[in-house]
């Protein structure tokens, strides 16, 4: 549609540059008022930080040092980077089984999970993070499996789905060179999968990462994660509303995601849109 | 390879592992929040049955935060998918025109979708507060700041999401349509609604969905922006949940209660939203 004007496409491109400043606007507030004192934050939070009102880098200091920034980081990475890794593993065996074999049991437990996709978390929180305490699951490690449990639903639901799109004749000729359904999985039908499992892996990263209410109530006092610790500095976990210690996790906990999605921007953009299924 | 398949050892060493992690986190709590929801308990250990005396205190309980949370969260749905959409649309109808930069707009207006709902929430409320400094108040000062603050919000994260969806919709429509009507005499209006909007009905009942199931079921954002303030006014369903299980002792029944009511609701406006919009659909 190359039928629009010079004029018009000038007008138009600034119109966008004026929305795109918008969308931009509210991070570089956060990022203005994280080098800035309490006091200059609530009462001047839109402007620059000048000679007077800027603390340097002593709100930064405070989240690093008070907040305990790393370690918050450190297990939200190994939440994320552990869970993910499951849920590829796990749900993807399960979908191409559910996927292959015909029977009742099968196809009930496809259903199942696939229903679990619309039931709200608060239907399930309360008795949910009861039985994690009763199970032991209530530590960094057990939160992995009650991850891989809510992540099933849909990873299981965009595998199969795509499962069923490949061929049966690939892993009967596979059965036929002598592959067992453990070769046939991981030699010829992962490899295959390959597509689907990135759009998994991102939709399942950016829920667990930014995940706040789950880990609350399955891991209690500690092992805070990013969310929770953010949500602590507010609460005075840490010792009174430091606005300025807010402003900088709030800056460092979205540097890594920006960074991470201007390099896989493809992926993810192609990731969330597969994934529009789940209500 | 199916009958192999079916022997026990295969089902479970490929099922079972996610099996398990599914009846303990998911399956097992469900049943159990269903008949919790007609039990009286602090753990669910100590459940004594009570029959429907929970679903009744949802509704006579006199703070009348059940219904009030209901009709803060229905009308906060209402207006974010209404205006959600329409951005979202005009947005894809813009970076649809073949301009310079498309790409980078794209990346710009889908960023916040990333972003997390406690860290969204807090951002918003920093720049809230600060429009409002100039009229001496925040934005737990009214419950109006706060709908109002979370419907900005909602805009902010989802326009973008929704705009990528669009845009993939507005490709597919054929150009050879467009120039048709064109041909015909019809206004750039006229194409937009009779030709270019039958054709992408089928984004709009995704995006609709996607919208209205975010809007209705909104926690992080909430507990973050406004948590409720001031009082109660401006807890979302979700939150009021969360509170009636952690933030009153007693009323954990009560909790499951509403809890079972939300889920209800959730299933039902997605299976009626999908219907209604289907048929609307241009049959291909």
């Amino acid at each position: 549609m190359e039928r629009d004007t010079k004029g018009l496409r000038v007008l138009l491109t600034v119109l966008l540059l004026a929305i795109a400043a918008l969308f931009i606007a509210p991070v570089v507030i956060v990022v203005m008022n994280s080098f800035k004192g309490n006091l200059h934050i609530s009462s001047a939070p839109f402007a620059w930080p000048t000679a007077e009102s800027s603390v340097g880098l002593t709100n930064y200091l405070t989240g690093f040092v008070k907040i305990g920034f790393l370690r918050a980081f450190g297990w939200s990475l190994f939440i994320t980077v552990c869970s993910v890794a499951l849920i590829l593993l796990f749900s993807g065996m399960a979908a191409w089984y559910l996927a292959r074999v015909k029977t009742w049991y099968a196809s009930l437990l496809y259903y199942l999970f696939v229903f679990s996709m619309i039931v709200p978390f608060q239907m399930v929180m309360f008795p949910m993070s009861k039985l994690a305490n009763l199970l032991s699951l209530s530590n960094p490690l057990g939160i992995l499996f009650i991850y891989l449990g809510f992540g099933a639903g849909l990873s299981i639901f965009l595998f199969t789905g795509f499962v069923k799109s490949i061929p049966l004749e690939i892993e009967e000729a596979a059965t036929i060179d002598g592959c067992g359904p453990w070769q046939t999985y991981f030699l010829i039908v992962l490899p295959i999968l390959k597509p689907t499992s990135i759009t998994v892996a991102i939709l399942n990263a950016m829920w667990v990462w930014n995940d706040y209410l789950l880990p609350t109530l399955v891991l209690g006092g500690g092992y805070m994660t990013l969310p929770r610790a953010i949500q602590g500095v507010l609460t005075g976990s840490y010792g009174g509303r430091d606005m300025g210690a807010l402003m900088a996790m709030l800056v460092l906990s979205i540097l890594p995601i920006i960074a991470f999605y201007l390099v896989c921007q493809k992926y993810i953009i192609r990731g969330v849109v597969a994934g529009a299924v789940k209500g | 390879m199916q009958k192999t398949l079916k022997k026990a050892r295969w089902f479970t060493i490929f099922v079972v592992p996610t099996l398990l992690a599914f009846l303990a986190s998911f399956l097992a709590p469900f049943l159990m929040g269903i008949y919790l929801s007609f039990c009286k308990f602090t753990t669910v250990t100590n459940a004594r049955w009570v029959g429907v005396d929970n679903y009744l205190r949802v509704f006579t309980d006199p703070g009348g935060d059940f219904v009030r949370a209901l009709s803060f969260t229905a009308l906060f749905t209402v207006v974010s998918v209404v205006t959600v959409n329409l951005f979202a649309f005009a947005l894809a109808l813009l970076l649809t025109r073949g301009l310079r930069g498309t790409n980078l707009f794209r990346t710009v207006f889908f960023m916040p979708n990333l972003i997390g709902g406690i860290v969204l929430g807090y951002i918003w409320q920093i720049i809230i507060n600060g429009v409002l400094l100039g009229f001496g108040v925040d934005i737990t000062f009214d419950a109006k700041y706060g709908f109002w603050g979370l419907v900005v919000l909602m805009n902010w994260q989802l326009i973008g999401y929704m705009m990528i969806i669009y845009v993939a919709g507005l490709q597919n429509v054929p150009p050879e349509l467009i120039e048709a009507a064109e041909i015909d005499g019809a206004s750039g209006w006229q194409t937009l609604i009779h030709v270019t909007l039958p054709n992408v009905m089928p984004s709009v009942t995704i995006c609709t969905f996607l919208t209205l199931t975010n809007s209705f079921k909104l926690f992080d954002q909430n507990l973050a922006l406004t948590g409720g303030a001031p009082g109660k006014q401006t807890a979302m369903l979700a939150l009021d949940i969360y509170n009636t299980f952690y933030k009153r002792t007693g009323w954990e029944g009560v909790g499951q209660a509403k809890a079972v009511l939300f889920f209800l609701m959730v299933g039902a406006i997605a299976f009626i939203q999908l219907r209604l919009t289907r048929s609307k659909e241009v049959e291909n």
